[in-house]
């Protein structure tokens, strides 16, 4: 942004989409998937991951790696604990289960949406989908578990 | 790529390279989630490739195409960062789908950082023999 240009007013919204944007270029991982924020509410968190020619595992098809989907859900759940609890405290992923429902169709960017359901003192329960456009017609299907890492009051 | 036949682009990123049956994704800053700590996906990534090498393996070059069906895993310890590796044990493997267990670990062989159970569906490329 160069100088004197006029501030433009952010929306709590936006504010928090840049907040999230730098945490999330600081996460070498989802930095190497080309993994982003896509949106949030209460409970919930979406994250996005463009098609790219590192994610394939199929090279006759195109198709991407299920592994690459993985991480994607697993980011997302993780977020979702975050958003869902407000509490800044580490959480680390106890296990998680992953359905491949259909392969992700080539040069389409994967949405993975996860919500968090269910909240204890220690322990985060997650679920949710992945889609390449259309939420009804989904490519996987997760279930898991979050522990409070923190150490306890 | 790292020059090993058979390894697509996702394997690649991840830096694997095959130690004998196991499978070993040395550490680099790339794999990193939270600070300090491998990602949870990049742990699980390895797992599957090594669940996939494994049926690969036990399908002796028969021309079957491999496919995920559902994986299972549990964290049992945060990945350091240092090199991993994991090694698939196939429970059982038939006409159209294999049951694989997988366990990841850092330093020695005993200390897990992850196990996971996966199934895979084999789709065999020619069509079996009719019983006469």
């Amino acid at each position: 942004m160069s100088e004197g240009e006029p501030r433009t007013e952010l929306s709590a919204d936006d504010k928090f989409r840049r907040y999230v944007d730098r945490f999330m270029s600081m996460v070498p991982h989802l930095q190497a998937l080309g993994i982003g924020f896509v949106a949030r509410g209460s409970n919930w968190a979406e994250l996005g991951m463009p098609y790219a020619p590192q994610l394939v595992a199929y090279p006759e098809t195109g198709v991407i790696a299920s592994g690459a989907i993985f991480s994607l859900m697993d980011s997302a759940a993780g977020f979702s604990v975050l958003v869902a609890s407000g509490r800044i405290e580490p959480h680390a992923t106890l296990d998680l289960r992953c359905d491949y429902l259909r392969p992700a169709e080539p040069g389409k960017t994967v949405i993975g949406r996860a919500e968090c359901y269910k909240l204890t003192r220690r322990v985060a329960f997650v679920r949710g989908i992945a889609h390449d456009g259309d939420a009804d017609h989904p490519i996987a299907h997760v279930a898991g578990t979050f522990m409070f890492t923190g150490s306890p009051a | 790529m790292t020059g090993v036949p058979g390894f697509p682009p996702y394997a690649a990123m991840l830096g694997l390279r095959r130690d004998g049956t196991a499978l070993v994704m040395p550490f680099d800053v790339s794999l990193i989630g939270s600070p300090g700590r491998l990602h949870g996906g990049s742990v699980a990534g390895l797992m599957e490739m090594a669940a996939n090498m494994a049926v690969r393996d036990a399908l002796e070059g028969a021309p079957a195409a491999i496919k995920p069906i559902n994986v299972t895993v549990d964290y049992l310890r945060e990945g350091a960062p240092e090199d991993t590796f994991a090694e698939a044990v196939i429970q059982r493997i038939g006409r159209r789908v294999a049951n694989v267990r997988v366990e990841a670990w850092q330093g020695s062989r005993s200390r897990l950082i992850a196990a996971a159970r996966m199934n895979l569906l084999i789709v065999r490329s020619q069509a079996p023999v009719a019983d006469a």
